[in-house]
């Protein structure tokens, strides 16, 4: 029989065994609002594809055509799209979990669970909508006969999403967490997405960087890292493994603080929310 | 064998007044240094040092009046909420239902729905295939299983949500007046189906209900709770008596501050007579320190939740004439098939119906425990009205 204790104050743990235990609920959380979010569109789950299909068709007219900005010696579309896919899960993610606490607080005052897996399958849905844009993907590399190394192809995409998920997680939750107590970061998230996405070789190659100063901050950027990794699949190009090493650090590092701001906060959630 | 529940010196604290406790904005922690101190915040303990055992297999009614505790002690024993200090021990899988349908989303059908909501509230996917059928067979909706909820009635939303949660199998089982949905059949279905989860499943259940019927029904302890105390835990039989006396106590109301306009002073209100024909008896007093032109009252009669129910005007002329002085005026209001519950009286007093001279709302309370159908045994629930009409068969 299962013995537990409900104090004011427990001891700070990360809570694992209780998330394997409830594991099922990442699947029906994600499932649910994947669901949801095509449900009501004509096109459904197309959309998965075309948003970023519209997307890299929208920045090859802007910065390849108008801007000629240097695509790495690959064609521009699929320069864009492989630091796209890495940038929504990373942009989607963010939003959906920042925002999780408070969409589904009608849940979180009523009923216990794990409150981890409301930022955690958020960013599952983003997950999700990921490998249906792979599609796209796949097809560009066949119009442009891009070559692929396999042997990369398995080890640097799930380590670019390895990064991007962890580094996604440990912000997710660290905004989901203050966004209960302060809804000022629904606001200003926005804003903070749309810097990023520019501060970062999302649409432009990590080359343009001439500074030493923000080659270093780029070098600690995970997103950076994972994108540089998802894209030598394609270009061939070497990676640079001292980078990778210090931007998954920092995705560690943003993931620990993440779940520990939210599982020390976590429990007022239901009086706040 | 050890209490499969023990709740230890359990208290909840709640500031009250504190800004940075309500109004949640970055700019307020921003701008807290800057600021001169606010006065100190005051405390206010929702539960205060509660203390009790609950066996396993036992079935317990939580009652007491708004703001007892009732909800507070329900939200920290299913962990929504963590106590202040004091700590509860469980051994044993904790359900709770402290809504019905939660998680449910409008857009999702039916079937899924069933499967949402049954995990959030803890069942495995295999659990929720083994039960499907039976949930749909309660539920009564197997025709719309494939269809948006928000299409569904709000009816059919609770039978299918209630449905669910019928078949949920923890050892602990936390109800917070949920029975209080759908219709009379479907009621009746779901206090059976209680009954037989806390009398022959021997599962342990803690319920609030401010439905004294359902609390004789389904449970053989009851712990009364106050001002966050408990006052009295005890058999059934010996607690209900001891709440519908507390309730009693708020039959009579005395203006806490003093002023020169005209004014009630002193409201009470006394139940008369047997159901389904009550009569209230409100007595009312008047002061006023200045010149007041002739005024007529008015009361009002709400439900504890809060819905209308019906506005007594004693008298249509202005009659009420106390310039400079204080008088007492008694009237009676008949009242017909309330279902049992807690109603709640505003008065109201002015010369004309645009011009008031006083309005205080619902300061003084009647409780009715009867059904106004005599030998009902299931019981009323508010979502299908606060009277119920007289009605008789004519050709039998």
């Amino acid at each position: 029989m299962t013995e537990y204790e409900i104090k004011a104050k427990n001891k700070f743990s990360f809570g694992l065994a209780e998330l394997i235990q409830y594991r099922e609920l990442f699947y029906f959380f994600t499932w649910r609002d994947v669901k949801v979010k095509y449900k009501q569109a004509a096109l459904g789950i197309l959309w998965a594809i075309l948003q970023p299909l519209i997307m890299m068709l929208m920045f090859t007219l802007i910065f390849s055509k108008a801007l000629k900005v240097s695509s790495d010696g690959i064609p521009y579309p699929v320069f864009a799209i492989s630091g796209l896919l890495i940038w929504n899960i990373f942009s989607n993610g963010l939003m959906n979990s920042a925002n999780s606490m408070v969409n589904n607080a009608n849940i979180i005052k009523k009923i216990y669970f794990p409150r981890l897996i409301i930022p955690m399958s958020a960013i599952l849905t983003a997950l999700v909508d990921f490998l249906f844009a792979l599609t796209i993907y796949v097809a560009i590399l066949i119009y442009y006969h891009q070559g692929v190394d396999f042997t990369k192809l398995f080890i640097y995409l799930p380590l670019s999403i390895l990064i991007t998920v962890v580094t996604t997680f440990g912000l997710g939750s660290f905004l989901a967490a203050l966004n209960v107590k302060y809804r000022d970061f629904q606001y200003l998230l926005p804003f903070m997405i749309q810097f990023l996405l520019f501060a970062n070789p999302v649409l432009y190659s990590a080359k343009a960087f001439t500074n030493p100063i923000i080659n270093t901050i780029m070098k600690a950027n995970p997103i950076a890292s994972a994108i540089q990794l998802c894209r030598s699949v394609f270009t061939g190009q070497e990676v640079d493994w001292q980078g990778v090493a210090i931007g998954s650090s920092v995705a560690i590092v943003l993931f620990f603080i993440g779940i520990y701001t939210f599982r020390k906060t976590e429990s007022y959630f239901a009086d706040l929310a | 064998m050890k209490p499969i529940l023990e709740v230890q010196h359990l208290t909840k604290e709640f500031k009250i007044g504190a800004k940075q406790e309500r109004y949640l904005s970055l700019r307020d922690a921003l701008a807290k240094p800057f600021r001169k101190k606010d006065k100190e915040a005051s405390t206010f303990l929702a539960l205060d040092d509660i203390n009790f055992n609950v066996g396993a297999g036992e079935s317990i009614g939580i009652i007491g009046r708004n703001g007892a505790g009732k909800s507070t002690l329900l939200k920290i024993l299913s962990r929504i909420t963590p106590p202040s200090s004091g700590k509860i021990v469980c051994r044993g899988r904790v359900a709770s239902l402290l809504e019905v349908g939660t998680g449910f989303h409008p857009e999702l059908s039916g079937r899924e729905n069933v499967y949402m909501n049954g995990s959030i509230l803890g069942m495995r996917k295999a659990e929720i295939n083994k039960h499907f059928d039976s949930i749909v067979d309660f539920s009564g909706v197997e025709k719309f299983l494939d269809t948006p909820l928000k299409r569904y009635s709000s009816g059919m939303q609770l039978r299918l949500a209630f449905s669910v949660a019928a078949f949920l199998e923890p050892e602990i089982l936390i109800i917070d007046e949920v029975l209080a949905v759908g219709d009379a059949e479907f009621q009746k279905k779901c206090l059976n189906k209680m009954k037989d989860v806390s009398m022959n499943e021997g599962r342990t259940v803690l319920f609030v209900s401010h439905d004294m019927n359902a609390i004789k029904t389904l449970s053989n302890t009851a712990i009364l709770l106050d001002g966050g105390k408990i006052v009295k835990n005890d058999k059934v039989g010996e607690v209900i008596p001891l709440y519908l006396n507390r309730i009693q106590l708020t039959n009579n109301w005395n203006r806490p501050e003093k002023t020169a306009a005209p004014h009630f002073t002193n409201v009470s209100i006394v139940i008369k007579d047997h159901q389904p024909q009550l009569k209230l008896e409100v007595t009312f007093t008047v002061k006023s320190d200045v010149k007041m032109n002739k005024a007529f009252v008015a009361f009002n009669i709400s439900s504890n939740t809060g819905t209308m129910i019906g506005q007594a005007i004693p008298n249509l002329d202005p009659f009420i004439d106390v310039s400079f002085s204080e008088q007492t005026f008694a009237t009676e209001i008949e009242i017909t098939g309330f279902i049992p519950g807690t109603f709640l009286v505003s008065a109201w007093i002015g010369p004309h119906y645009s011009e008031t001279y006083d309005w205080q709302k619902d300061i003084v309370g009647f409780n009715i425990v009867d059904s106004p159908q005599p030998g009902r045994v299931y019981p009323h629930a508010s979502e299908q009205g606060n009277i119920v009409p007289f009605s008789k068969m004519i050709n039998s």
